[in-house]
């Protein structure tokens, strides 16, 4: 089919269009120069908004943490339910989706793909399973390495080209787009009841440091050429006064030497969590500053928000210490499940509360750091779904960046301690529709290596989200209508398709996972082999033949190549 | 032909390191595999169905699946039930299945695990897989399970006899506990015995558990086990490195049920103040946790779950399938990989009876003898794939190694067939 977008306001800052009245030419799924209006379908989007299709780089939608969530709370389900249609499943929403409903209102809104960012290794197909459930959007999902004993034991032995090959392996083997770790060396301790402490404190049965893994993975990373950077969630998540880790962390990073044509080497995922100064919970206070100050001077850092939604929601993390502090803090039910020889996770409902003096700073922390640091190609717009807050409220924060009014209106309702601790009232900053249109599409494709999503240059997919909003005349005082807009879109084509029209499902074909294979060179691959047979016989309970996802388990897959080893 | 590292279709252990022999496309001998496993695999090929029927008459499979797709499109309240022992793409369409007719979804966990699904959605768990037991756990309870008789292996690959990372003899380096109510074989080989009062585990779950809070008991004895013994296994509990805890249908299915599941989730949890503990379930059917998996993805909700609003509704005790029997709500069933026609109380068996069924199984049982269609089908992985989950989650892929009986379609297939007919029927 051939599509014909006509007279929107476009914002495709990857290509420099800034809201300019311009038409799109789709033509077999790819963005094409342009095409005969002939046998053509025209859509009129005269005083509409259009931009690429929406790329959530940090979000939790498929596997067993999600899966965990949604089995652990039918109370969250019953005030979200979702019937079936005419082109669609029922299910239920809200902190905890069922697959099929996660797929239709990530599609309502506009996005096209989304990012599993914590997938356990030996728990890989129950991700790919969901992931096939999850209709409409293209996917990849990102496979935990922080505590894997592979990547403990090359640490240690301080063996790059292991490590390297390892990575290259589990990432095939799981079908992963990408390195995750998340609090490095402390899930490991976490097996025995124990965390890590800072950057050096000590990973007990290996003696090495979280500085040394993120450090060494990172470095890796970069050789392999990874289409994205590690994707870390620090140390100390949740711990007042951990905004100096983070800051150490980031700095510890930036010797690290680029892939080729980047300048980032890590991105730092829902900041928000980790930008919190203060001593305990008490007098917690924003970091923000520090972290904003330090991203602004240096190039090698991207970061998300992780920004925090009043509501009831549901925290879940691969940080199994820290999920652990947080039911002993609020006493709500709790899940811890470890995982052999790799990972771990954590499950704890939360509830976000206005007059909760910590809660309102930690809302202002996630704005104040997206409107402080200036350039916004180095941070991106998430509510780490689930944990800050379902993305349904996406809209919601929409409006928060682009409208000070927005703000300070939701500021009026709140503990003063916002006012108080953060910086937030005084930033007067408001984020343009470009603005908007690189924190939730280009900028993370860009960070993601997703070089055919995110913009809508020829030869891009043919992935749009058309807008019912003119930005030539809207205003910051009209921030209701933005909640509105982008909350369903007129209009979300996928590959070429027209998936939602009017804010509804009409259409929910499957999309594509996508997956990075790295070649590394045979004679260390098969040294490789050696260490893995050994150890899975050993250790794991599964064999190393059945531990790799098979092929069935992507029926529409898309290889990223990449690879040291070339 | 030989083939290597095969899962086992049978129990919540779903053993992957199977080895077996084909000759001549029958299996001629399978190693490593427990005796039950040996059984399932030898036999496989006994007392089948010999082909579709409707109403005891031999027909063609057509035939069979347009009566059954008949049958469910004109029912008002179709109860699809089973699940448990089939490959996780069969339980996905049983799903769109029950969602499409607006039915009642129900799986087998709501006669062994449910309370421990309640209890979970209560106050949570602390768990974990099973290789860290494998390697770390360094205290072993095995409370209302037995695996010596029912999860066979459970103890060689998992929980007793491996040699581990950090528990590098093996049985040597651990400490084993059992608690229940005789003397089975697991009990003969702990290292300490807790024979308890019938329907008594809850009160010894909360004394453990105010031990461990550092309270004082007064009494000499509670559920029938004396206060000393009591006291050494709370010690054990604190001074364990690594605890773990396996429970089964002793614990969930006796007095108390959920609230059993609960106060033993409560004092694991307490443990994680003092040291590292977990607990999982002894799932017995090897695909049990799949249909949970499954279903929870699909519809938020692991069993029980009625379609009748157009949306998933959760509420078991009323649309679990023998209360929905019991209340002779069900107008027709669709009965896949289980036998509720054996295992359900009298007056549930008794309305299955009274109402249009249709059943997919390998084999005939009292079910698919009551069952007014009966559909054959090839056995979950021996001869269809597929994906199962283990008792603690992990998915492992099933294989298909020899053919099916000619025209013999696997669950999921014929399933497929049953929506392609329920869709037409609607148009």
């Amino acid at each position: 089919m051939t599509l014909v977008i006509k007279n929107g306001y476009v914002y495709d800052p990857l290509k420099g269009i800034n809201g300019e009245q311009k038409d799109i030419f789709i033509k077999e799924g790819k963005i094409v120069e342009e095409t005969s209006e002939k046998d053509a379908k025209i859509i009129d989007a005269e005083g509409k908004t259009v931009m690429p299709g929406g790329v959530d780089l940090h979000s939790h939608i498929a596997g067993s943490k999600i899966n965990i969530g949604r089995l652990l709370r039918p109370e969250d389900h019953r005030k979200d339910v979702v019937k079936r249609g005419k082109n669609t499943r029922g299910g239920v929403g809200y902190s905890c989706p069922s697959t099929f409903i996660t797929g239709y209102r990530y599609a309502e809104m506009g996005y096209t793909s989304v990012m599993e960012a914590a997938m356990p290794p030996i728990g890989a197909r129950h991700v790919h399973e969901e992931l096939n459930d999850t209709p409409i959007i293209d996917k990849a999902a990102f496979t935990l390495f922080g505590n894997n004993y592979f990547t403990l034991k090359y640490v240690k032995e301080g063996d790059i080209e292991k490590l390297k090959a390892f990575i290259a392996w589990l990432l095939k083997a799981t079908r992963g787009y990408a390195v995750k770790i998340v609090n490095a060396g402390g899930v490991e301790n976490w097996k025995w009841g124990h965390n890590v402490s800072g950057l050096d404190g000590k990973v007990e049965d290996y003696d090495i440091t979280p500085r040394q893994i993120i450090k060494m993975l990172a470095q890796a990373n970069e050789e392999l050429g990874l289409p994205h950077t590690i994707h870390l969630h620090c140390n100390n998540l949740g711990m007042p006064g951990n905004y100096k880790i983070t800051r150490e962390t980031m700095d510890t990073l930036k010797e690290i030497k680029p892939k080729k044509g980047r300048s980032a080497t890590v991105h730092v995922v829902h900041c928000q969590f980790n930008a919190l100064a203060g001593d305990n919970w008490m007098n917690v206070k924003s970091g923000a500053p520090y972290i904003a100050k330090y991203v602004n001077n240096h190039d090698h850092v991207t970061l998300d928000l992780g920004q925090v939604i009043f509501t009831d929601t549901t925290t879940m993390t691969g940080d199994g210490p820290w999920q652990f502090a947080l039911w002993n803090m609020t006493g709500n039910k709790w899940v811890n499940s470890d995982v052999e020889m790799e990972a771990g996770a954590g499950v704890v409902p939360y509830t976000f509360k206005k007059n909760n003096p910590a809660n309102s700073v930690q809302w202002g922390i996630g704005l104040e750091l997206a409107l402080s640091v200036k350039d916004p190609w180095k941070i991106y717009m998430t509510t780490d779904h689930p944990n800050g807050g379902p993305f349904i409220y996406y809209p919601q924060v929409i409006a928060w960046l682009m409208s000070r009014q927005a703000r300070t209106d939701t500021m009026r309702e709140l503990n003063r301690a916002c006012l108080k601790r953060t910086g937030l009232s005084n930033l007067y900053r408001e984020y343009s529709f470009n603005d908007i249109a690189i924190v939730t599409r280009a900028g993370t494709a860009k960070a993601l290596g997703l070089t055919e999503k995110g913009h809508l240059g020829v030869g891009a997919d043919g992935d749009v989200a058309i807008y019912d909003i003119d930005p030539t005349s809207w205003r910051p005082s009209q921030y209701d209508k933005l909640i509105k807009t982008f909350a369903k879109t007129s209009y979300t084509i996928k590959n070429g398709e027209i998936v939602v029209k009017d804010g509804e499902v009409v259409s929910a074909p499957m999309g594509t996972t996508h997956w990075v294979d790295a070649k590394m060179p045979q004679e260390i691959e098969e040294e490789l082999m050696k260490d893995l047979e050994r150890d899975f016989k050993q250790y794991y309970t599964v064999s190393l033949k059945n531990y790799p996802v098979e092929d069935e388990y992507l029926p529409i897959q898309k290889i990223h190549k990449a690879g040291g080893g070339q | 032909m030989q083939y290597t590292d095969i899962v086992c279709p049978f129990c919540g252990c779903l053993c992957d390191d199977l080895e077996v022999t084909i000759k001549d496309g029958h299996i001629e001998s399978v190693k490593n595999a427990c005796t039950i496993s040996q059984s399932k695999f030898m036999n496989h090929h006994e007392n089948r169905i010999n082909a579709p029927s409707i109403n005891g008459k031999e027909t063609e499979l057509e035939k069979t699946v347009e009566k059954a797709v008949e049958i469910l499109a004109s029912a008002r309240r179709p109860l699809i039930y089973g699940l448990s022992s089939t490959e996780c793409g069969a339980i996905s369409k049983a799903v769109e299945i029950a969602e499409f007719t607006g039915g009642v979804l129900d799986n087998t966990s709501s006669v062994c695990h449910g309370p421990t699904i309640l209890a979970l959605q209560q106050v949570g768990e602390s768990k974990t897989t099973l290789g860290e037991v494998k390697n770390r756990a360094d205290l072993v309870v095995f409370w209302g399970s037995n695996p010596t008789e029912a999860h066979l292996r459970h103890i060689v690959r998992y929980s007793v006899t491996p040699k581990g990372m950090y528990v590098q003899e093996g049985k040597k380096d651990r400490k084993i506990f059992v608690v229940d109510v005789r003397e089975t074989r697991t009990a003969k080989m702990a290292d300490k015995f807790l024979k308890i009062d019938h329907n008594k585990d809850f009160e010894l779950l909360l004394a453990l558990r105010a031990l461990i809070r550092g309270e004082e008991l007064k009494a000499s004895q509670i559920a029938g086990v004396p206060i000393k013994e009591i006291k050494t296994l709370a010690e054990e509990m604190m001074k364990a490195k690594f605890g773990v805890v396996f429970f089964g249908l002793g614990l969930t299915q006796s007095d108390g049920r959920h609230m059993n599941i609960d106060a033993a989730v409560g004092l694991v949890s307490e443990l994680n103040r003092k040291t590292k503990f977990v607990l999982t379930p002894m799932r017995g059917h090897y695909n049990v946790a799949g249909a949970n998996t499954v279903t929870t993805w699909q519809t938020g909700y692991p069993y029980a779950v009625d379609f009748s609003t157009g949306y998933p509704r959760y509420n078991p005790g009323e649309f679990t399938a023998i209360d929905v029997l019991n209340r002779g709500e069900a107008d027709a069933a669709l009965i896949i990989a289980s036998d509720p026609g054996a295992t359900f109380p009298k007056d549930a068996a008794k309305h299955l009876a009274q109402i249009p069924v249709i059943t997919l199984d390998q084999k005939t049982t009292p079910t698919t003898m009551l069952s007014e269609v009966v559909i054959p089908v090839a056995t979950a992985g021996i001869e269809a794939e597929g994906t199962a989950y283990r008792m603690d989650g992990v998915p492992l892929k099933l294989s298909k190694f020899i053919d099916a009986r000619e025209g013999v379609c696997s669950d999921r297939e014929v399933l497929d067939m049953i929506i392609a007919g329920l869709k037409e029927a609607k148009q």
